[in-house]
């Protein structure tokens, strides 16, 4: 068992460039998936049948083909057929971008919906423009909502970031699985690398937390400082599909 | 080798769905694994003492929040004279037994605490409690939760192609593998079947909530 750790502390820096490739996948991938979430979300809630159509096709496309699928096809598929090749780590913010955006898209159509029918109204009778009344009266309220979903969502997106090791991207699995094979030691290997996906994931929803807490402030429901600690629940469901 | 080989596509048409029925058993299986075992869970999280309920939520919130694919190759690497299938059927049924755990838990608070008064006041013993009275009635709401997860299951089979299960992702790589590279074609389809299997589904699962009212 020391042997293991004894060569964790040797081939520290290695470990550290692995950590910083699934840290970029997630951050990169999460912020693709936001602002698809907001543009395929908004769009679900067009007027305009065809931007609502657009909108239903992509995220049931890419909710439908299974995220394992559509990374593989990145990475294998579009250079033969395209001519164009994308790096392991550009290759997998893309797949987690688009995939997790899909389902995010879903979150934000729902947060918005959810905003009282008055508060519309209420906009409309100030006279304010449409880009304003989402802005300052309907988006802040739905984002309070839609946080816990996103947090969710980001610690899933951060559970799929091993796959970055099947394209090989030199990720922290690619990393830890090489000290496993040097020092024999897999029970170890392998518990470690789940107690820091474990770490990892408290970590952001920690964050996500406080995120959720400055937001709730910003609408005056403020909250104490427990609810900071409180765990992510696992039985939000979207509509249509969990995750 | 340019664009899309509609010869490549109709030659590893036959291998997917070969694969796919390997999928298919490996999503049934798994799912019963974790309606059973996120039961057993839900239930042993109210017991009595906390030396039960702490250490149950703590294992499953950890398998709960950390990598499917870490867990199902390190579950591989340490049983290595257990079939490949079989690990991940387990695996799967694990993983997501920890989020089914939590809709049951949900399904069990959802049942009115007169229910539970009620039983006590009849002085039924726990065993028949549970039986008779609240479990009817929470799984009933949680059925369609259940579903989805199936679903997400559903689409997390191709994970098991890294340990080596000859589902219908392991078919498309060993295809392109084989064939100087028609990985196009192979995951394509693959995508296509996906999809074509698991929308109608989604469908289905979304007019069951409507109309259990959810």
């Amino acid at each position: 068992m020391s042997d293991f750790f004894s060569t964790l502390v040797d081939e520290f820096p290695q470990v550290r460039a692995g950590l910083w490739v699934t840290l970029q996948a997630t951050v990169l991938g999460a912020l693709l998936a936001l602002a698809l979430s907001f543009l395929l979300g908004l769009m679900a809630g067009s007027r305009l049948l065809l931007v609502r159509g657009v909108s239903r096709v992509v995220v049931e496309f890419f909710r439908g083909t299974s995220l394992y699928i559509q990374l593989f096809w990145l990475y294998y598929a579009m250079p033969p057929l395209t001519g164009y090749e994308l790096t392991p780590l550009l290759c997998g913010v893309v797949a987690f971008g688009l995939n997790y955006g899909a389902y995010g898209a879903e979150i934000v159509r729902g947060a918005v919906n959810s905003v009282p029918r008055g508060q519309y109204e209420a906009a409309l009778a100030l006279n304010l423009s449409p880009a304003r009344r989402m802005r300052k009266v309907i988006l802040p309220q739905a984002w309070v909502q839609m946080i816990p979903s996103f947090t969710n969502l980001l610690i899933q997106l951060l559970k799929c970031t091993p796959l970055l090791w099947l394209i090989s991207a030199a990720d922290l699995m690619t990393v830890i699985q090489q000290l496993r094979d040097r020092t024999g030691e897999t029970l170890t290997a392998y518990l470690t690398l789940l107690a820091v996906y474990f770490v990892l994931a408290y970590a952001l929803t920690l964050l996500m937390n406080l995120l959720e807490r400055t937001a709730k402030r910003r609408l005056g429901l403020a909250t104490g400082a427990g609810s900071l600690f409180r765990s992510r629940s696992a039985a939000t469901t979207t509509v249509g599909g969990t995750r | 080798m340019n664009g899309f080989d509609w010869n490549a596509a109709g030659e590893v048409l036959p291998l997917l769905l070969e694969g796919f029925e390997v999928t298919l058993l490996a999503t049934v299986l798994g799912t019963l694994v974790a309606a059973v075992l996120g039961l057993a869970v839900a239930v042993a999280g109210r017991a009595p003492s906390r030396f039960v309920t702490v250490p149950v939520r703590v294992v499953m919130e950890f398998v709960r929040s950390t990598p499917l694919l870490v867990q199902l190759v390190g579950a591989a690497a340490l049983f290595t004279s257990v079939e490949p299938l079989t690990i991940g059927i387990v695996v799967l049924g694990v993983h997501y037994a920890a989020y089914t755990s939590e809709v049951y838990r949900a399904g069990i608070d959802g049942v009115p605490k007169g229910q539970w008064e009620a039983c006590r006041a009849l002085s039924l013993p726990p065993r028949r409690t549970w039986q008779a009275v609240i479990l009817p009635q929470a799984v009933r709401n949680v059925l369609p939760a259940l579903g989805n997860y199936a679903i997400s299951m559903f689409k997390e089979t191709p994970f098991l192609a890294v340990i080596t299960v000859h589902e219908m992702v392991f078919e498309a790589r060993q295809y392109g593998a084989e064939n100087f590279g028609y990985y196009t074609e192979a995951f394509t389809l693959a995508g296509l079947i996906f999809l074509v299997a698991s929308y109608p589904t989604s469908l289905l699962m979304r007019k069951l909530e409507k109309r259990l009212g959810h």
